[in-house]
């Protein structure tokens, strides 16, 4: 199912899928997530957190630092054992126990803040680790796949290059691209332009707005305000361990219903006009 | 300064090398082996294997080698457990050197950032997976220099096995010390020892060297 849904967005760049947003609500749950509880020792970090993703659907989730954002995301792929509270993948509960997360962990897909890409391995190898050793894919196939991908963000040419080789944005694509290589389901992003020097930000989010418009299901944390305005079909604001507010982008932005959004949404408008 | 003595003496050296060459390669292997089982317990802190190595580890640093020769050699015999001369002294060597390695191991295991170990387990790899593709090739780097240093120093802890009447290259010096010839047979055991070890400090660098050309484990 997501194999083919990865190959049609490879393949076919002028049949597009436009998507329905106001349908999206229709289509199936891919990650379902109930009250989930997660503190670390004494510190309550998620205090019941609550929210689904549907297929093909851009969750976008902002907050102040500090928030839980990324123990949220950290917490939907096993990478953090929750407290309590229930994670559903394809309407199969995770947190019950004997769940093999390694094999959920081919279905979610994570980019991070600093990439993470292996240093010792080169680019192509980074890529095909996972399919390879984890999925058992053939070489021949897997190569093909991952070169299609690269071409696609650009860096086919840079195949044999080794990470230290690359710039940030140039790590972070391939780093984008190990994780589609895989045909995840569901792809996590945490703040992924965060460690990237301002030329090389947009770089990046222009390869995921391109998933976004062929309809990868996503989960972004990000502190670009525009970006999310622009890939997001839902917002959470997040404070606190809460999701203070769950609403369209439109109606976020510029209605925000809490005091709390509003402040945080002033913050970035005040660094857009010194920014202007 | 008999030259044509120490000239003479040079297949006994050669002998005598192969012999402390032999039981090094063994030891050293097994230490290799023992230092990066131990490391693995202690890192993935399997629960009592980690405990136990852990003691195996300040039990094998903190005692000479002599003793845990003798021990081998002389003790055990008496418990009815009777071990030929090379293999205690491989043991011996590999029972000291597992310590010396799992420490290095484990300083390179620890150089492997927590996120570097997420990124992998986000594309589902096994923690066995994990260790083999992506801690241990970039740990092996950071470990390197600490598993040389200790190669070089188990080698040259050989000198130990002539206690246990071992015919390895200072059991031959002593001997001939014995019928007098002093200043060649040290000169003879100095000269064997750097052509064994000389090469393999040499290998060593040669490694590191390639490991930093990676770009990687500094
Ligand atoms: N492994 C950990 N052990 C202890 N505390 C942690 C751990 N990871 C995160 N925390 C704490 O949990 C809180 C939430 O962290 P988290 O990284 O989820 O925030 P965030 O919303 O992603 O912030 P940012 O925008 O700065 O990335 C922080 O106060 C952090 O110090
Ligand atoms: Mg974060």
């Amino acid at each position: 199912m997501s194999e083919t849904m990865i190959e049609n967005i490879n393949l076919s760049k002028q049949e597009e899928e436009q998507r329905e947003k106001p349908s999206l609500e229709d289509r199936p749950i891919v990650i379902c997530a109930r009250d989930i509880v997660k503190s670390f020792g004494e510190r309550l970090i998620l205090k019941g957190i609550s929210v689904n993703v549907h297929h093909g659907e851009v969750l976008v989730v902002i907050g102040p630092s500090g928030c839980g954002k990324s123990t949220l995301l950290r917490c939907l792929n096993g990478l953090e054992p929750i407290d309590s509270g229930e994670i559903e993948l394809d309407g199969e509960l995770l947190t019950k126990p004997g769940t093999n997360w390694n094999l959920v962990r081919q279905k979610i897909g994570m980019v991070f803040q600093n990439y993470e890409l292996f240093p010792h391995l080169n680019v192509m190898d980074n890529i095909l680790l996972g399919p390879i050793k984890v999925q058992k894919r053939k070489k021949t196939e897997a190569k093909q796949k991952a070169s299609a991908w690269l071409e696609r963000v650009g860096l086919l040419d840079r195949a044999d290059s080794y990470p230290r080789e690359l710039s940030g944005g140039q790590k972070q694509r391939v780093a984008i691209v190990r994780a589609l290589t895989m045909a995840p389901e569901v792809m996590l992003f945490d703040e992924v332009t965060a460690s990237l020097d301002p030329e090389m930000v947009r770089e990046v989010l222009d390869v995921m707005l391109s998933l976004a418009s062929q309809g990868l299901t996503m989960v972004i944390v990000t502190h670009e305000m525009g970006f999310a305005k622009a890939v997001a079909d839902k917002i959470i604001f997040m404070d606190e361990g809460h999701i203070v507010e769950n609403a369209p982008p439109d109606v976020f932005f510029n209605n925000p219903e809490t005091s709390r959004a509003k402040k945080f949404l002033n913050m970035f408008e005040f660094k857009g006009i010194k920014k202007v | 300064m008999d030259l044509d003595f120490a000239i003479k003496c040079i297949p006994l050296f050669w002998a005598a090398g192969k012999l402390t060459v032999t039981l090094a390669f063994f030891g050293i292997i097994l230490s290799l082996v023992i230092g990066f089982i131990c490391a693995v317990l202690q890192y993935y802190r399997i629960p009592f294997l980690k405990q136990l190595a852990g003691i195996y580890i300040e039990l094998a640093r903190n005692t000479p080698l002599m003793v845990q020769l003798f021990f081998l050699f002389f003790g055990l015999p008496r418990l009815g457990i009777l071990i030929p001369g090379k293999t205690c002294a491989i043991i011996g060597l590999a029972f000291l050197g597992g310590a010396y390695m799992a420490e290095a191991f484990r300083g390179g295991f620890s150089a492997v950032g927590k996120t570097q170990l997420e990124a992998g387990l986000s594309l589902g790899l096994s923690r066995l997976q994990l260790l083999r593709y992506v801690i241990f090739p970039q740990a092996l780097a950071v470990s390197l220099p600490v598993i040389s240093a200790s190669t070089i120093f188990l080698m040259k802890e050989t000198s130990v096995f002539s206690i246990v009447a071992l015919p390895d290259l200072m059991y031959l010096a002593k001997d001939l010390l014995k019928e007098g010839h002093s200043i060649e047979s040290n000169l003879m055991l100095v000269i064997s020892y750097l052509v064994i070890i000389l090469p393999v400090s040499l290998f060593f660098a040669y490694l590191e060297r390639r490991a930093r050309f990676a770009g990687f484990g500094s």
